[in-house]
């Protein structure tokens, strides 16, 4: 299973990424934001977390018009695998390639802490490791992680079952609690916590484990 | 040419810096502060001739986003 990580001017997660992909049995290459092209056979992107152009104009907005996110969509539209933690969900909503967009949290405050999730659909490479509503801790570390959405949208995205997981405290402000949702072909998932600093006993956390551990099982034998 | 785009949220999105401030601006005695809505202000300078058209194109494809955002030009 191949995964390549990209690095924007500004991520400062793409490593923990690169770490949790590779432990999980992935071979893991890592992409320049100014790389036109994503390597031959990538099954999976990483868009990682951090602070993409100094999160200029909007989180993930410059980062969203660079080279390699043409590739990116492009990607999407093949039906490839998209995971976007953290920064990386906002420039998937940036890009539209998910819908909806990441606020400033209610509180105003830059939150980084362990936040109790509960998981909302395991319909997906992603979540199929857990069990249905199943709790699980994993860090959260954002300044703007509010999800919007029109109340359409959150119709459908309820209806289509494309709410990955929600927070059981809602610490952000975010519509319906969600903390992550999946594409309407269930391939590309943003999520604000981060799963990938919730994979070693070092980490003080493991559940993000399963995450990595599952979708690299599915999708090296598919 | 100069142009300004301005870029606030849309109406129905809440916005929480906006509400951040009313309170403050309450705190301080200033009484009578019904609403606050905070934007930006984007100033291009740009070739002459540069087209009103061109200019929305850039919000929505970026100064703007157009899912919560709305934007409005003035040119000079």
């Amino acid at each position: 299973m191949r995964a390549a990580v990209v690095t924007f001017p500004g991520s400062n997660a793409d490593r923990d990424l690169v770490v949790a992909f590779r432990n999980a049995g992935a071979d893991v290459t890592t992409v320049w934001h100014k790389d036109s092209a994503l390597p031959e056979g990538t099954d999976i992107v990483g868009l990682p977390g951090g602070f993409s152009f100094g999160d200029y104009l909007r989180c993930g907005a410059i980062a969203a018009r660079s080279p390699i996110t043409r590739a990116v969509i492009e990607h999407a539209e093949r039906g490839g695998y998209i995971l976007g933690i953290c920064n990386g969900f906002q420039i998937l909503t940036e890009t539209g390639i998910l819908p909806g967009a990441l606020m400033r949290n209610a509180g105003l405050k830059f939150l980084c802490k362990p936040e109790p999730l509960t998981v909302a659909t395991t319909d997906s490479v992603f979540t199929q490791g857990y069990k249905p509503g199943e709790e699980i801790t994993v860090p959260i570390a954002h300044h703007d992680g509010n999800y919007v959405a029109t109340p359409d949208l959150l119709d459908r995205l309820r209806g289509e079952d494309r709410v990955a997981f929600t927070y059981r405290a809602n610490p952000n402000g975010s519509q319906e609690a969600i903390a992550g949702i999946l594409s309407d072909n269930r391939r590309v998932l943003g999520m604000m916590p981060h799963p990938e600093r919730a994979c070693e006993d070092a980490h003080g956390l493991t559940d993000g484990k399963r995450l990595f551990a599952g979708l690299v099982d599915v999708l090296a034998t598919a | 040419m100069k142009a300004r785009v301005h870029v606030m949220l849309k109406q129905g999105v809440l916005d929480p810096q906006g509400e951040a401030v009313r309170h403050a601006l309450g705190a301080m005695g200033f009484d009578g502060v019904e609403g606050v809505r905070q934007g930006k202000v984007i100033e291009l300078d740009l070739a002459d001739g540069t087209s009103e058209d061109r200019i929305a194109e850039m919000c929505e494809k970026l100064l703007a986003n157009t899912v919560i955002e709305s934007y409005r030009i003035e040119t000079e």
